[in-house]
């Protein structure tokens, strides 16, 4: 057992936990003003594809990682639209949202790369930057992230605004809060990081966008929200401990040493892990788990 | 009238994103009204197209109807995804160790099955272990909701993935052949499998996977009307989903409900894998739904939670399915996913729609 906890294994962990750290702090925004996002897949999905294309077209990784991110932020704000204009089921149009972003790239790719399946890869020098060949570029910028979104959450009045409105919108409003205009900008901020995190996956980790390429992270980062209790710093104990999983999970495919006593470890015994836990947190078992309290309620003055 | 205003939402949405469907085809490069043209007139031309069409709908009105129930109660199971993949599997165990199945492995002979069941035994074992088990695995949401008032919505997208990978498990350490490259299991035996319906219908051909399973779909559709509508149960499920409280008052428990709901919306799911194991693969094959737990909230919201209303709606997306397909085959620029995104778009509007359609 000894010799699976290795350096290789936590910069595994670092890289596989920094889409997710991208993806939850954007949820945390979303969520702590009171809008559910279940769309984190589609708004990383829409920056992956959209990072890929625009990187390999125009050979620049960075215009390509800003137009990743301008196109989750549309996305979200679209998604915001349904949730706060119309006041949609936001869990209903979330899931229209990531619906789209299976289609919607592999449509385009279909018709300029006649590929649906994938982007074209880009060249090696295109990908995001490592330091040392460990430690992406993004990954600095996604636990540079923490500290910044904890301090914008707790220590400005932006922040403020966002707790209040996701508590109680109707008291924020009489305090003087736009509520309306406050859940759009986090909501759409949401997008941003998540495109982030999708742009990573497509040029950092990866070459080139392939369909569905998230395969589920952005669930696991909604499951990290949720362990983290809508908070920050735990936010990034709780991906850091999912990309271990995931690490760990890749790891032991094929490999002689996952074994226990002579007994094969499973790899799917490993992957359930995040969302088996996900389950015993909401239900109580390790501390209570509270979620904002307006959280899902659509707002509107009238009301 | 009232059917009139039922009708027009759905219909509106339908139309709107059609409409944002054809802009996308045609900045895409292709004729909007060709594609449409293909998509829409590839389920109608033959007694085959009508057949593969009514194949594709099927699983989609099980899972549609699962939705819409959970709905009545006020729940959104967006795990219908998972329930079906246990039911499936679970379909597929019984169908093995009862139906005699016997492995070859190089020139090993094995048998893995404790008996040999008659059909008119085996059939409804493994149909009843397809509905229990999706029941179960929609039922632990339903009891984590009542006991605990944790989310269903996030406890369900969690079953799913667990759902998956667990009968993952089973089928590639104990139920695959082994050397077999597909993660899929054994076949099932002969005695547990159900007909086709080109059998009964003269001129439907023998390569449509159409199904006794379709018929079992329309006979869940008017089971879930009567139970909504003509039973107490389903009263004080519908009860429970207008106003929790009001009911609570009235003196129906919530919380009973609320588990209820989630097991029979998890049965409808798991009976998806009737159809699959029984029907067409006649093995469980790991990866052989194309999402059809989700497309179900389309073709519940679509459906108005009405079973009539599903079993439209899933005839709906079963033409999409069908003719994107051609599509993709007989344009240039534009793929199959074309009915992925009109999907969504439908959804998108429907949710939007639904603000309107309550006044």
């Amino acid at each position: 057992m000894g010799e699976i906890f290795t350096l290789a294994l936590l910069f595994s962990s670092l890289r596989l936990a920094t889409p997710l750290i991208f993806a939850a702090l954007g949820g945390l925004f979303s969520e702590r003003s009171g809008v559910i996002n279940i769309a984190l897949e589609g708004l990383m999905l829409a920056g992956a594809f959209t990072a890929a294309v625009v990187t390999y077209q125009v050979g620049d990784p960075y215009i390509g990682v800003v137009a990743g991110v301008a196109a989750g932020a549309f996305l979200a704000f679209i998604y915001a639209v349904a949730c706060i204009k119309f006041e949609a089921d936001q869990v209903v149009a979330g899931m229209a949202i990531n619906f789209l972003m299976i289609g919607l790239p592999a449509l385009i790719s279909g018709a300029i790369y006649d590929s649906s399946g994938s982007t074209p890869q880009i060249d090696k020098v295109l990908q995001l930057p490592d330091f040392y060949n460990r430690i992406s570029i993004a990954t600095i910028v996604a636990l540079a992230l923490v500290p910044i979104c904890w301090w914008i959450m707790y220590k400005t009045p932006f922040g403020l605004r966002i707790r209040a409105t996701g508590e109680n919108p109707d008291a924020a409003e009489t305090a003087g809060v736009n509520v309306i205009r406050l859940r759009y900008i986090a909501v759409t901020i949401s997008g941003v990081l998540a495109g982030l995190g999708g742009a990573y996956l497509s040029i950092g980790q990866s070459s080139l966008f392939t369909r569905n390429m998230t395969a589920g992270r952005g669930f696991i980062a909604l499951a990290a929200l949720i362990l983290a209790k809508w908070r920050p710093v735990p936010v990034l104990g709780a991906c850091l401990f999912f990309g271990l999983t995931e690490a760990l999970s890749i790891q032991i495919q094929g490999a002689s040493w996952a074994r226990i006593g002579g007994e094969e470890i499973p790899v799917q015994f490993i992957q359930i892990i995040p969302y088996l836990l996900t389950i015993i947190v909401l239900a109580g078992f390790i501390g209570l788990s509270r979620a904002p309290k307006a959280l899902g309620i659509p707002y509107s003055k009238e009301d | 009238m009232k059917i009139l205003k039922e009708i027009l939402w759905p219909l509106v949405a339908v139309v709107a994103a059609f409409i944002v469907g054809g802009i996308v085809i045609f900045v895409l490069g292709d004729d909007p009204i060709e594609a449409y043209r293909l998509l829409l007139s590839s389920s109608f031309g033959s007694l085959r197209d009508v057949g593969w069409m009514l194949h594709y709908a099927t699983p989609l009105i099980f899972t549609g109807l699962a939705v819409a129930v959970a709905l009545r109660c006020g729940l959104l199971n967006i795990g219908a995804e998972g329930q079906l993949y246990v039911a499936a599997f679970a379909a597929a165990w019984v169908g093995i160790k009862f139906g005699g199945t016997i492995v070859t492995v190089g020139t090993d002979h094995q048998n893995w099955s404790w008996a040999s069941l008659p059909a008119i035994l085996l059939v409804p074992m493994c149909i009843a272990a397809a509905i229990i088990a999706g029941a179960v695995w929609g039922g632990i949401p339903g009891v984590l909701k009542a006991k605990f008032g944790s989310h269903e919505v996030i406890n369900t997208i969690m079953l799913n993935f667990i759902g998956i990978a667990l009968v993952s498990y089973f089928t590639q350490y104990y139920y695959k052949i082994p050397g077999d490259p597909i993660l899929q299991t054994a076949p099932i035996g002969d005695n547990a499998t159900i007909p086709l319906l080109s059998s009964f219908i003269p001129g439907l051909p023998a390569d449509v996977p159409l199904n006794v399973a379709f018929l079992l779909a329309i006979l869940a559709c008017i089971a879930v009307y009567i139970f909504l509508w003509k039973t107490k149960w389903g009263y004080e499920l519908r009860a429970v989903g207008q106003n929790p409280s009001a009911a609570e008052y009235g003196g129906i428990s919530p919380k009973k409900q609320i588990i209820l709901a989630m097991t029979i919306s998890g049965a409808l799911a798991g009976m998806v894998g009737i159809g699959e194991v029984l029907g067409t693969r006649h093995n469980f094959y790991n990866g052989f739904s194309a999402e059809w737990g989700f497309l179900g909230i389309a073709v519940a919201l679509l459906g108005r939670n009405h079973p009539l209303g599903v079993f439209v709606a899933a005839l709906f997306f079963g033409v999409l399915l069908r003719g994107q397909i051609f599509v993709d085959a007989f344009t240039s620029k534009v793929s199959k996913d074309l009915g992925w995104v009109l999907q969504a778009i439908i959804i998108l509007f429907v949710a939007c729609l639904q603000k309107y359609s309550r006044k």
